[in-house]
Parts: structure tokens; sequence; C-alpha cells
């Protein structure tokens, strides 16, 4: 093939028009992605994801048991039908016995998967070496739905599959509010009556049955990535059900887009394994950026909040500076003599300057940063709610003069205007709070004031 | 008789010995993967070695070697940092994020697979799942003799030679590490307390796994060393409390369903009229599989049928009991009396369980059986008299001590007196200071008999 590529055919492509056999492709995945997208979002949300690895490992016996028995019998051994009937079969029997092993035994869920997976698939490879021997020639056939051949998928496949992707989509809508129940708290749906055992063995049959949909086009190996990958990415954007399950179905129908698409512009591009990578382009994609639960979103809010906690320290520290003085701090601010001001690199001073700035506490003078009137109150707020905070722990935590410093620290960017009051309150008449005195004062020496504090002692 | 020696040291020994130092060193390893619930990490491992293989495949251009095994193992190594993160970034399930991560990595090599087939060079898949069992055979030459056959050892499969170095790598792990690693399977908090970190450790033996795992799949295939870090160390544990037994046990049936898995790969065909033999390593996985069935049925304690004999036993000893009762209070109404089969089937219930008291209850001597009726002996009158007694000193108990209602306390009482030691008994007719009638009205036995 050429290394450039015809535009004309690109075009073809993404607007079904590249013949039928593209198209059959490019639908069927795309059915598929919507399918193991929506049915993917449960198993996910009941903790199956690698269950469904176990069952998708487990169609192999039934596959080439299938086979085997038409060989035999001498039905048409490349019926699908067939096969496929023989993959469900093995993959709800190997459902079965993980269930029995969790739960009539004292082996945990990850061994039983794990047992199921590998006896199965290793059953499965046994059979495959009898078929090999057979001579009927068709284990080329069952190779394909090992890593999966989507190219091999024909007219009345795209079809099947449609039609069972159709009716999982049904299945979900008509025990949507079943499904959600169990999915968010086993035990009430318990107590409430619902029958939970039922409706777990309808969602885990949905998952075999869009696994065996999907043995053709993504192989064994690889259907876990399909039923996992876009409803994980999905998880990342939303905390409500049904969005999940949109954006899911989404994320795992434009996957097959563009995966069928590549695999049938580039030579040598496996479909199954094309399809993954662009589910994975998506969930690396959620996972940076998504608006809560993304990385990036993550980030964000520890930096402003360390930036945050930067800035109101050094309020409070320049305030408490200015104590004792008769009036407001009126020159230019003593950034230079300030202890958290000389830890800060360069960088962090520009930052924290210009966010000061932004929020209107400091003012540019002539030979420096002034207090505006607001900064001067959150910074009278910041100390008062720092030393309320110190003399609680003292009156009602009993502890030391020496031990409260540093948990004030802390919780004085978390205390909020009514917390403050209400602490205020309940200090009435104990320690150093005397009603109508204002700010209280320190109960600790300040660090490097260059002014005498006065510590006021317990009446 | 030689000819045969020979011929089973060249042709079988060699897969034999591969298979089972294979499934050992995973067997060993599988102990603590499956104390820490974390087994499917050797399944996620072995799917995303993959794209380590193919790239030092299409880098280096050899099949096999040094640098197929390095890209291997950072492949591996790799996947598995790669998992946590996820796991830890996203605030996912772990199960999702094993999925996510291997099959991703799987899906890049199987990309890279058909590229490389591109350059006309051919990697065998299926020597990856498969494994190369059948391949491993002992060349010895023509003029070679039991006495001599140690002349040839440079002839021996190299990969034969490999898996006995892991295995004797990973004993000497598990055994260097054991202390260590049994206290961070079983209390990780209490491992970091006393200054072992539970974490690094965690982490020190999932690296172990991925290169037992990369070392191993080329010889026996991926599949059977998943099945191999589970289903042996599983079956070991139906069958015991204690993890030193444990482990030899894991060993065992690691040894054995090697054996049996490779033997039954060249025999079984045979009962099918097929000429060819089965995927070793298929068949290894899957008599580790049938064993596991075993242990899940048979196991002693923990076994599904010991688990089922145990209930039965507990309820056959308390239908025993009813029977007892129901003869002695008979007597005490009509004298001594014998009854039919029939009769006492009909008052407590023709089950099977009531057929296995009776014949309990004739085993040990409590019932005679003559002229088609059961009667007590001696034996059994004095059980069933104590057993009467126990039942109404609890009536009365239920009623004067406790103040139930006197038509609640019969079914409360039956119950109790199947689990009252004559030790309680004793304390119970001390508190309601020993009444010669029961609320009902009914006599309480005498302790002695008279």
């Amino acid at each position: 093939m050429s290394a450039s590529i015809d535009t004309a055919l690109v075009l073809d492509i993404i607007s079904f028009q590249a013949g039928y056999n593209t198209t059959v492709v490019v639908f069927g995945a795309m059915c598929l992605g919507i399918a193991s997208g929506v049915v993917g979002t449960f198993a996910l949300l009941r903790g199956r994801a690698m269950v469904s690895d176990a069952i998708a490992h487990s169609t192999l016996p039934g596959l080439a048991l299938a086979f085997i028995l038409a060989v035999y019998t001498g039905w048409d051994a490349k019926n699908i039908f067939l096969l496929l009937a023989g993959a469900t079969c093995s993959g709800l029997f190997a459902l079965l016995c993980m269930h029995m092993i969790v739960y009539y035994s004292r082996l945990s869920e990850d061994v039983a998967i794990g047992a199921s997976l590998s006896v199965f698939f290793g059953f499965g490879i046994v059979l495959l070496s009898v078929i090999q021997n057979l001579g009927a020639g068709g284990e080329g056939g069952l190779h394909h739905f090992i890593y999966g051949q989507t190219a091999a998928m024909r007219g009345h496949d795209a079809e099947t599959l449609a039609y069972l992707a159709v009716a999982c989509l049904i299945l979900v809508i008509l025990f949507l509010k079943e499904f959600k129940i169990i999915c968010f708290d086993t035990e009430f749906a318990r107590v409430d009556g619902w029958p939970v055992q039922a409706i777990d063995a309808l969602m885990m049959i949905l998952v075999v049955s869009v696994t065996v949909i999907g043995l053709q086009t993504v192989g064994i190996l690889l259907m876990i990535a399909l039923l996992t990958i876009p409803a994980t990415s999905a998880r990342f954007w939303t905390e409500k059900l049904s969005v999940m399950i949109v954006l899911s179905a989404l994320f795992g129908a434009l996957s097959g887009y563009f995966g069928a698409i590549a695999s049938a512009l580039f030579p040598r591009l496996p479909a199954g394994a094309v399809i993954v990578c662009v589910s994975g382009v998506f969930f690396v994609f959620s996972l940076c950026f998504a608006p809560r639960r993304g990385v990036l979103a993550g980030a964000a809010r520890v930096v402003q909040l360390r930036l945050r906690v930067g800035v109101e320290h050094l309020l409070r520290e320049l305030y408490e500076r200015n104590e004792g003085a008769d009036s407001a701090p009126t020159g230019p601010l003593p950034l230079a003599s300030v202890g958290v001001w000389r830890a800060l690199g360069g960088f962090e001073r520009w930052v924290i300057t210009q966010y000061l700035l932004l929020k209107k506490y400091v003012m540019r003078g002539e030979d420096g940063v002034y207090f505006t009137p607001r900064g001067l109150q959150e910074a009278e707020f910041l100390t008062r709610a720092h030393r309320l905070w110190e003399e609680y722990r003292m009156q009602f935590g009993a502890l030391a003069t020496t031990h409260v410093d540093y948990s004030a620290d802390l919780a004085e960017h978390v205390l909020t205007p009514e917390l403050v009051d209400l602490i205020e309150r309940s200090l009435k008449g104990r320690g150093s709070i005397r009603e109508g005195a204002g700010l209280p004062g320190s109960v600790h020496p300040l660090g490097s004031g260059a002014h005498p504090v006065e510590v006021v002692q317990d009446d | 008789m030689t000819e045969a020696t020979l011929q089973i040291l060249s042709l079988d020994m060699p897969a034999l010995v591969a298979a089972s130092a294979a499934a050992v060193s995973c067997a060993l390893l599988g102990n603590f993967l499956v104390l820490r619930k974390v087994s499917l990490l050797g399944d996620a491992i072995s799917h995303a070695v993959f794209p380590g293989i193919v790239l030092a495949f299409l880098l280096f251009g050899t099949r096999s070697g040094v640098w197929i095994f390095i890209g291997a193992s950072c492949a591996g190594i790799l996947s598995v940092m790669m998992i946590e993160l996820v796991r830890k970034l996203g605030r996912i399930d772990p199960g999702a994020s094993m999925g996510v991560v291997f099959s991703l990595f799987f899906a890049v090599g199987v990309i890279l697979m058909e590229q490389a087939s591109a350059s006309n060079v051919d990697l065998d898949t299926d020597c990856i799942l498969h494994g190369q069992l059948e391949n491993l055979f002992w060349l010895l030459p023509a003029d070679a003799r039991l006495t001599n056959v140690h002349h040839s050892l440079h002839l021996m499969p190299v990969e034969v030679l490999r898996s006995l170095v892991i295995l004797l790598l990973t004993v000497v792990f598990v055994s260097a590490l054991k202390k260590e690693l049994t206290l961070a399977a079983f209390n990780p908090e209490l491992a970091t307390t006393l200054g072992f970190n539970a974490n690094l450790l965690h982490y020190v033996l999932v690296v172990f796994v991925a290169l037992t795992v990369v070392a191993s799949f080329e010889i026996v295939g991926s599949i059977l060393v998943i099945a191999m870090l589970i289903c042996p160390a599983a079956t070991a544990r139906l069958m015991t409390d204690r993890l030193t037994t444990q482990i030899w046990l894991s060993v065992l049936f690691a040894v054995l369903s090697s054996t049996l898995g490779y033997y039954s790969a060249s025999q079984v065909p045979v009962y099918f009229d097929l000429h060819s033999s089965f995927n070793a390593a298929g068949s290894i996985a899957v008599m580790s599989g049938l064993l596991l069935m075993l242990g899940f049925l048979f196991a002693p304690r923990y076994g599904i049928c010991a688990r089922w004999f145990r209930t039965m036993a507990l309820s056959v000893s308390v239908r025993r009991d009813d029977v007892l009762g129901f003869l002695f209070r008979a007597e005490e109404v009509q004298g001594s009396v014998g009854f039919t089969l029939r009769t006492i089937a009909s008052a407590l219930g023709k089950t099977p369980t009531t057929m296995f008291a009776l014949l309990s209850a004739r085993f040990r001597g409590y019932l005679e059986y003559a002229d088609g009726t059961l009667s007590l002996t001696a034996r059994g009158r004095e059980g069933a008299r104590s057993l009467v007694r126990t039942h109404r000193l609890w009536e009365t108990y239920l009623v004067e001590n406790l103040g139930l209602r006197l038509d609640h306390v019969h079914s409360t009482a039956m119950e109790l007196e199947h689990y009252t030691p004559s030790e309680l008994s004793k304390r119970l007719a001390e508190t309601v200071e020993n009444p010669s009638e029961d609320p009902h009205g009914s006599p309480i036995p005498s302790e002695e008999g008279e």
C-alpha cells in the first residue's frame, strides 16, 4: 500500500460508503462498543471487571467443543450460531463455578476468578490441540476468536451484533431501576425485598452475552478491555448512573468507529487491538482532564489549597506584626522581615503577590505593598480564628499552651465565620476571653515579634 | 528395560522436570498472592509482558535470550506500577485498574506483533500461550547407556536448566523472607508498626513474581503460569490453616498436577482413539483445576462434603435425642412399651434423618429391636432420663426465673436440651431449687435413676 492515504477513501469510509464490507465492520464495531459500554458500566460498578475477563477466557472450551461436536455430527463447523451457543454455555458454566467457589468455600473472589480463567482456558487449549489433529481444517477459524479478527465479519454477523446490542439495551432500560439499586446498595436491596440474586444473575448473563457478541471482533484476550475501559472512563466524568451509561456507550461507540476505520485504512492494524487502543486514548484523556475526579483537577485543587494556606499564614503574621499599635498599619508591609515570606522562593513570592492583588487584600504603593481594608479584615479574622481555636483546645481539650499552635495553624484555614462565632460564644467567660474585649490575645509568645505581646493568664 | 528407561529419560523427563520446576516456583509464590488476595496480578503480568517481548524482538531480532527476558520483565514490572498508579490517581476499583492497564498493554502488543510480522520475522504467539513442553527432548547419543548418561548432561535442553535455576532462586527467596512475607500477608499494619515495610515487601514479592512469570512462561506457557500461581495454593488453603503446611501442600499439588497432567496429555487421547497427544501445558492446568475441585468438595474441614456431613451429623444427633425423649415419655404414660418403626417415623417425621437417628441409637445400644418393635435399653433409658430432666428443668427455669408464659416454653426447652452439658444441668437444678414437677405438672426425673 502506498504511504499516502487517499483522501476520497477516508471520506468514503468515515461516511459509511466505502463498500459493503468496510461498512459492515465499522457498523458492527460500533454496535459492539455501545453494548459493551452499557453492560460494562454495571460490571464495573459491581466490582466485576476481572470477572468479565474470566468469562471471556472461559468461552474458549465452549467454542472448541461446539466445533468438535459439529465435526462429529457432520454439521457446518463454521456455523457461527453453534459456536457462539457453545461459548455462551461454557461462559455461564464458568460463572457458576466462580459463584460456587466464592459462596461455598473460604477462598476469595480473586482466587475464584483466576482459577476459573486459567483452568477453562487451559482446557480450551487442550481441545484446540485435539482439533488441530482432527484434520478438519478449522483451527485457524478458532484462533481468530482468541485474538479477534474483525475483517472476517460478514453482513449477517453484523446484523446479529446489531440485534444483540439492541436486545441488551432494551433489557438494561427495562431493568435500570433494579440494576441501579443493587449496584449502589446491595444490602438495602436485599432488606427491601428485591430478588438480588436473580437481578445479579441477569446482569452477569448480559455480560456473558456481550462477551460472546464481541468474541469475533476483539477476541477473547481483549474482551475485558471493551467491557472495562469505556465504563471506567465514563466514571470520571459523572456521579449519575444514567449519564455514566450514556457516556460509556458513547466512548464504546467512538472507539469502535475510529478503531475499525483506522484498521481499514492502514495495513496490519488488527481492528480489535486498535479499538482497544482508541478506548485507551479516551481513558487517558478522562483520567487527566475530567472536571472533578481527573488528575489535573485534583492537582489544581491541591495547588490552590496550598496557595491559600501560604497566603493566609502570611496575612496573619503581617497582622500580628502590627498588633499593639494604636491604629491600622499604614506604611508599606514589612515583608522582608516576615518569616513566612523569607522562606519563599522568588517564583512563589511572585505567585503569592499576584494572588493577594487579585483578591484585593493588598494594593501596590510607591515603596511596596499596603493592606487594603479588605485585607486587614481578612487578616484579623484569621488571627481571631487561630487564637480562638488555641483557646478552645486548651479549655475543652485540656492541652498545654505549647501544644495548640500547630493544630491551629491547620484549623484556621477551614474555620468558617459561623464556626468562629460559635467557638467564641462557647468560650465566653472562660480562659482569656472577656466579653467585648475585641480580638483575644495570643496564648503564647509570638514567634519573633519586635514588640512585647501581653500573655493573658487564666484567672 | 534399559531401553525403556532411556526413552523416558530422553523424551519425558526433560518436559516433566521443566513443568514441575516451573509449577513449584509459581505455587510457592502463589501462596502469598492468594493470602493477600492479589492472585490476579499473575494474570495481569502474564498478559502485560507481551509488548515487552515483541519490542525486544523487534529491536534486537533474537527469538530467545537475555533481551527478550529483559523486555518482558520491564513490561511486567511497568504494568504493575501502572496498575497501582492508575488506581491511586483515578481512585478506581483495583480490578478495573488492572483490567484497563493490562488489556491496553496487551492490545499494544498485538499491534506491535502485526507490525513485526510485516518485517518478515516470525514470532510464534502460540508458544506464549501454550508453552513448548512438547519440544523439550534430551537428545542422547546412540551409544548412551544408563551408566554413562551423565556424560550427556550438556545436551540437556537449556530450558530445563533454566527452570531449575528459577526454582532454586524462588526457594531461596521464600525461605529467606518467609517470616516477613507471612506477617505482611496476614497483618500488613502490624508488619509496618514492627518496622518491616509491608508495602516495600509487597513490591519485592510482586517484582519477584513478575520475574518468575517471565522466566517460566516461555517454557510452560502463560496460561499454565497463571494456573500454577493460583490453583495449588488455593487447594492447599482449603486443606489447612497453617501456612507452613499450606506451602508444603501447594508444592505437593504442583508436582502432582504436573505429573498427572503431563501423563494424561499422552494417555487420555488413547481412550478416545485419537492419534496425537493433548497440549501438555493445557492439560496440566486442567489437572490443577481438577485438584482444586476435589479440594473444594472433599477437603477435611472446609470442603463442601465435610461441611454437609457436619450439619447432617448434628441434625441426626438432635433427632436421636428426640427419639429417646419420645420413647421415655411414652414409657412414663404407658409403662414399658415398644413402638413399631412406622409409629416412631410418623411421630418424628418420615425423613432420612429419622432413619439415621434410629440406626445411630441402635448402634450405640440405646434401643433394642424385638418382635418388630423398638424399645429403650437400660442404657438408653439412662440417657433419655437426663435429657427429659434437662428439658423439664429448663421449662421450670424459663417460667419461674425468666417469667415466660407456660405455653411458650416447650419449644425453647426442646432446643436448649440438646446443648446442655451435665454441669450446666446441675446448676440449673440448684437455681430452680430441685423441684419434683415442671410447670406443666410432669414429674422431673431424678438425677440418679430409681
